[in-house]
């Protein structure tokens, strides 16, 4: 029987995943990929706790639903912000290369 | 065994392993590739879970249009160093930290009262009451949600279009 805790483990370990994406890889634009990655997680993990959900309570039946969509919103966002920015980065150093993203050292 | 659970075993499957190949993938054009199958997976867990809206705007968005940008990135970010980076020295740190993180999220999952107090049925989200929803309670973040999008459109347009100005 499917229940609310294998889509918590899933979302759990997607996170993982990224989260060892995020801090292992050096390419900025695979940090960003990664950084998706754990935004998913959080949003199966919405939308479940939103399934499965009893009546009653302080949140309606809807608001993991609504929160999954400002999520995706957000991530569209970000991601085109991060990508400009990336490539203005590779304009100015010909790399995109996190290590040697060190402009602010003096 | 339940058809509800096969499927979702077998979708998690695909999901976890196009994860881990979005992460280990020393090609990063088959990562970009990867994360196209992992985020279209994630639309098939959100079949599972009766969300067919969401499951339709994640294919939209992240397949359709994240995807795609992320590929024009690579694209125009290519030069001769780019299949030299490699991983950071400390990826077995990385790897440790994560580990870490999995096992303290499950265990605190595994004794939450959310999960004791959870329903066993899957209540269905039609798209009728997710929009009523999302336009009288949720009515004035939905508007906002548009200038956050307008604005990093704005920024985006401003951060990557070249000094000389004219072309």
């Amino acid at each position: 029987m499917l229940e609310l805790i294998h889509f918590n483990i899933l979302s759990v370990l997607l996170f993982s995943v990224g989260l060892y994406g995020v801090l292992a890889r050096k390419s900025a634009i695979l940090i960003i990929m990664a950084i998706e990655l754990m935004l998913n997680a959080v949003n199966i993990n919405f939308i479940a706790a939103a399934a499965f959900k009893h009546g009653g309570g302080l949140f309606t039946n809807f608001d993991g639903h609504i929160l999954t969509i400002f999520i995706i919103t957000i991530a569209a966002a970000e991601v085109g912000l991060a990508l400009a920015l990336i490539l203005r980065i590779f304009r100015n150093k010909s790399t995109v290369n996190v290590d040697q993203f060190d402009m602010m050292k003096l | 065994m339940n058809m509800h659970l096969v499927i979702f075993s077998v979708i998690s499957a695909v999901l976890i392993s196009c994860a881990l190949g979005v992460v280990i993938s020393r090609n990063i054009v088959h990562s970009a590739l990867f994360l196209l199958f992992a985020l279209i997976s994630v639309a098939g867990i959100y079949l599972v879970l009766l969300t067919e809206f969401l499951a339709i705007v994640q294919l939209l968005i992240y397949g359709g249009a994240i995807v795609i940008v992320i590929l024009f990135a690579l694209m125009l970010t290519r030069n001769e160093e780019y299949p030299r980076i490699q991983n950071n020295k400390l990826w077995p740190i990385a790897g440790i930290l994560s580990v870490l993180v999995l096992i303290t999220l499950s265990v605190s999952y595994f004794q939450s009262d959310v999960i004791r107090n959870a329903s066993t049925t899957i209540s269905p989200a039609g798209v009728k009451s997710l929009g009523s929803s999302l336009f009288t309670t949720w009515a004035i973040p939905f508007e906002l949600a548009s200038l956050v999008l307008l604005v990093a459109l704005i920024g985006a347009i401003v951060i990557a279009r070249s000094d000389k100005g004219g072309n």
